[in-house]
């Protein structure tokens, strides 16, 4: 049997295993490899919420998906095409992801009776024998066995040797798919840098299994993927919480000013945390609380004292902040609270994403009480709308809530990222000092045509004053119970945060006309799949525009005008209608609802199929 | 480059302020805001007093926050000519831990309640003893719910009958004191608002202190918990039920100075000095000595369940040492990345490990 080489615009693969197998590290180093090598990708890790759930069982599943292309790729792939199964839990969890025809690589070591018996196989039956593969292309391969020879000459314990194995994997699909393999070399070599002897054992492993794919004659083809057309420059590949740490420091930067985190850790938003703890050197400083309510308390003290206020969590944690983000809202000072949605209600599924908490994020307090909401609609985006949330916290003395979710965080793709100096500086005015009574009487609650007043931080001479969470009489900022200027106080409130729509960007069409029959209207990590989407039904004749918010709350001053260009809106979303309701209460408009509450992102083909029933159901 | 912030500039500016200070009066950290409280409450005592104490702290005004929780004692940085917060319910202790750790050139105060501070607040309260932030907590104990009428409080005794306990209270009381000691506070003591010159002095060694000041301050509510502390506030009754703790001095009290506390072991007793004890039989206070302060806490209950000993209950410095502060270590793990880490240089950063070029 020869080897094909064969070139293909795009692959899809999926590693899966036990959560022990490592599979997370096969596909990030895949990933790296793939990224340096130019192609377009996105990947979509997937793994359980126990650091360790029953081995060898289909809930200990832990998997990661990765499209890559030499054209624009925006989402993991609907189906792969490639699908490592370390184990038969692993192929029970993720046969029905695969493509017909698509091609098996299966650890046998991992299907012996006692494996069968944890994926709950019936008795006596194992799917590599029993011909319900047929239409696949299975290769077995004993990956135990042939990593132990592979490591014969070497005296390690059976532990370490046997920890190597998805090594062996990845050497295998490198050559498989005309990889190199000197990036995880380096990282290996890395890594074990106080271990050399599991750093030689993981390098040889790796290699093994490249040159298995060479000579054993298993593959019929080897498939090449050329390097993507992308917009000149340099990339480095990025997940959504490294480019929103990046974003924040880049932000402390150009504002001069120190940056605070308080926060609690929680699933997955505690990366930001492990992040930015790294960047003291930037002037960061990073506060593990005792709870949710003092990390976002703890973030309001030092942005009173004139730092950059920020705190992360997701859903569950953001529920117990809402009285300290109110508590924001009235004293008027800037706080980043970033929100790294997750499926819920309640605990939920930590694991999994969901865009469900949009509402808490523009409702979700008591009273009335408005503040800023902001999406990234990629990885990628983290960086830049984490930068654009402290700027308009700054710039208009709010809290911002930054709406990201786990697809996103976890998620990565090829990002251009810019050099400092095209970053805009963030201008931050604080409150002068007075000197003398001719200065005149500081009023803390002053504002500019904005609406906004001046931060006034302590160690500023002449201007000692008191703020809280009692409502503020306008100007002076003393307690008042006065019927009247609590409404007034209310409106302020309100317009102060509708005058932000004047410091965003308007609105922009993604794709298509700018107005017609179609809009479909997403936020957040829908983009890829409704921007391949709307390509496809465009390429197909149909009149179809994509429009992406990221900016929620308030939302851009040319919004209406835009939604009423177009005879029907179609709004997608990973929840049960957020922001079709916002956008149908606003604006007076039939929005129609997609919705999946699945706790995964939208594949490309259901999307596909839900818009078009939809376009047939009721015709534009 | 080494970062420089706008922060780092007030670090600087407050140092040089130090040498330049105006000759402050009591009357200068009056604000202009109308005080309102209840006529006769111990918060006026306790407002004085800290008012008074002020111009002797060194500090310039605009280096001083007074930040509160919510209750009747929470209203207090409204009365003070300072920076001031009054925040949410029992947080002031996070808020507080938050500014200093990133302002170190601040003084920051915290004002709370027993309601406050150990209930809602009960979690940020020990935490912050346990970090041993560089604040001073004053914490105001009424023994009772004053701002929403009447309620018991984490600190009323078995037994009150209140609004919400109308058949008596069941719940085991917080003895502050040795909940702070529990949580590894460097800096316990207690004052009450009807000795002002003791108070004064407490408030003025809290300061000094360097790390979490805990003073607790009894208060009396005029009406929903009158007469709570009647026996230590009382001039009559004080001599016997009081005893004020002085560092290296023996712990003795009573109207002629007739009775003493001695340790038999690390059991204390109750002796009459004259035949059988003298004065260097008794325990001499030593405030750095963590066993002896939890057996002083421990002087709590008013008899213990009602019969055994009647200890007098403590005042003053209960337990102070020196212990590294949270905001300290980070200003320090700041300032050692920026030295040896080399230029905070963004290009770096963002550039990251691994780049491609695309063509």
């Amino acid at each position: 049997m020869s080897t094909q080489d064969q070139v293909r615009e795009d692959v899809t693969i999926r590693f899966a295993g036990d959560s022990g197998d490592g599979m997370q590290l096969t596909g990030s180093l895949f990933t790296n490899t793939t990224a340096l090598l130019g192609n377009d990708l996105r990947t979509l890790p997937e793994f359980p919420a126990e650091i360790r759930a029953p081995q060898g069982t289909v809930p200990g599943v832990s998997s990661f998906q990765l499209q890559f292309g030499s054209r624009q790729i925006l989402t993991p792939g609907d189906e792969c095409d490639a699908l490592v199964v370390m184990n038969s839990a692993a192929l029970k969890a993720n046969l029905s992801l695969l493509k017909k025809g698509g091609t098996i690589i299966a650890n046998t070591a991992g299907f012996d009776k006692k494996n069968l018996n944890l994926a709950k196989y019936p008795e006596g039956v194992n799917p590599l024998e029993d011909g319900s593969l047929d239409k696949y292309e299975v290769i077995e391969i004993d990956v135990t066995k042939l990593v132990k020879e592979a490591l014969a000459d070497m005296n390690l314990p059976y532990k370490d040797q046997e920890r190597s194995k998805n090594m062996f994997v990845l050497g295998m699909l490198y050559w498989m798919y005309n990889r190199p393999m000197d990036s995880t070399i380096d990282f290996l070599n890395q890594k074990f840098g106080k271990k050399p002897e599991i750093a030689e054992a993981n390098i040889k492993v790796l290699k093994a299994g490249y040159y298995y794919g060479e000579t054993a004659e298993i593959f019929n083809s080897r498939v090449t993927v050329k390097q993507a057309d992308l917009e000149p420059g340099t990339y480095r590949n990025i997940t959504g919480n490294e480019a929103l740490v990046l974003g924040l420091v880049a932000a402390a930067r150009k504002s001069n000013l120190p940056l605070f985190l308080g926060t609690y850790p929680i699933t997955p938003a505690s990366d930001v945390l492990h992040g930015l703890a790294k960047h003291k050197k930037f002037g960061i400083t990073t506060f593990q609380a005792e709870d949710e309510i003092a990390a976002c308390a703890s973030a309001i003290g030092a942005s009173f004292g004139g730092s950059i206020g920020v705190t992360s969590s997701s859903g569950p944690g953001i529920a117990l902040k809402g009285e300290a983000i109110g508590l924001a809202v009235m004293l008027e000072l800037p706080l980043v609270v970033l929100n790294i949605q997750r499926a819920g209600p309640s605990t939920g599924m930590p694991t999994k994403t969901e865009q469900a908490d949009l509402m808490q994020a523009v409702y979700g307090r008591n009273g009335e009480s408005p503040l800023l909401v902001v999406a990234p609609k990629s990885p990628a985006d983290c960086f830049e709308m984490a930068f654009e949330a402290v700027r308009i916290s700054l710039e208009h003395m709010t809290p911002v809530i930054f709406l990201s979710d786990g697809y996103i965080a976890n998620g990565s793709e090829p990002w251009k990222f810019p050099n400092s100096e095209d970053l805009k500086d963030i201008k931050v005015e604080f409150e002068g000092p007075r000197h003398s009574e001719e200065d005149g009487a500081f009023m803390p609650y002053k504002r500019d045509a904005r609406l906004v007043r001046k931060w006034a931080i302590p160690g500023t001479q002449g201007i000692e004053h008191r703020v809280g969470g009692l409502e503020k009489e306008d100007v002076t900022g003393n307690v008042s119970y006065d019927p009247d200027n609590h409404q007034k106080m209310t409106d302020i409130r309100r317009d102060k945060r509708d005058l932000v729509a004047q410091n965003i960007p308007e609105q922009d069409i993604d794709q298509g006309n700018e107005s017609g029959d179609i809009l479909v209207l997403g936020w957040g990590g829908t983009y890829g799949a409704i921007r391949t989407v709307v390509h496809q039904l465009r390429k197909e004749g149909m009149d179809i525009s994509h429009a992406h918010l990221r900016y929620i709350n308030p939302f851009p001053k040319n919004m209406e005008s835009l939604l009423k260009s177009f005879k029907k809106i179609i709004v997608p979303e990973i929840n049960d209608g957020q922001l079709v309701r916002l956008i149908r209460s606003e604006f007076l408009i039939p929005a129609v609802p997609i919705n999946k509450v699945k706790g995964r992102p939208f594949g490309v083909s259901e999307l596909k199929q839900e818009i078009l029933q939809l376009v047939e159901k009721q015709p534009a | 480059m080494a970062v420089e912030t706008l922060i780092d500039k007030f670090v600087q500016l407050h140092e040089a302020d130090l040498t330049n200070l105006p000759a402050y009066s009591s009357k200068d950290f009056a604000s202009d805001q109308d005080v309102r409280w209840c006529p006769g409450c111990g918060d006026y005592t306790i407002l004085k007093q800290v008012q008074n104490a002020m111009p002797e702290l060194g500090i310039a005004k605009k280096d001083i926050v007074f930040i509160s929780g919510i209750g009747c004692s929470s209203r207090f940085p409204y009365y003070m000519d300072t920076f001031g917060m009054h925040s949410i319910h029992g947080r002031a202790p996070a808020i507080a831990t938050g500014l200093k750790t990133s302002r170190p050139d601040l003084t920051v105060w915290i004002i709370t309640g027993d309601g406050d501070s150990l209930s809602i607040g009960a979690n940020h309260f020990t935490q912050l003893l346990r970090r041993n932030v560089n604040v001073n907590l004053l914490l105001f104990n009424n023994e009772i719910y004053g701002l929403t009428k009447g309620q018991y409080s984490p600190a009323s005794p078995k037994g009150l009958v209140t609004k919400s306990t109308p058949y008596g209270s069941i719940d085991n009381p917080f003895n502050p004191l040795a909940l702070s000691l529990g949580a590894d506070g460097s800096f316990v003591a207690r004052a009450m608002d009807r000795d002002p010159k003791h108070l004064k002095e407490m408030i003025l060694r809290s300061h000094k202190h360097k790390g979490t000041s805990m003073l607790e301050i009894y208060q009396n509510c005029i009406v929903f918990n009158d007469g709570a502390f009647e026996l230590f506030t009382d001039k009559k009754t004080r001599p016997q039920e009081a005893i004020y703790l002085e560092h290296g001095q023996p712990m003795v009290f009573g109207k002629e100075n007739d009775k003493g506390v001695r340790l038999n072991g690390l059991v204390p007793e109750v002796v009459e000095l004259g035949d059988s004890f003298s004065k260097d039989d008794i325990w001499v206070h030593d405030e750095q000595d963590a066993t002896k302060a939890h057996l002083l806490s421990r002087f709590f209950e008013h008899p213990p369940n009602g019969e055994g000993v009647q200890f007098p209950r403590p005042f003053g410095v209960l337990y102070a040492v020196d212990r590294p502060c949270y905001d300290e270590g980070v200003v320090e793990q700041v300032q050692h990345a920026k030295d040896t880490q080399g230029e905070a240089d963004l290009d770096a950063l963002l550039r990251g490990g691994e780049t491609w070029q695309v063509k």
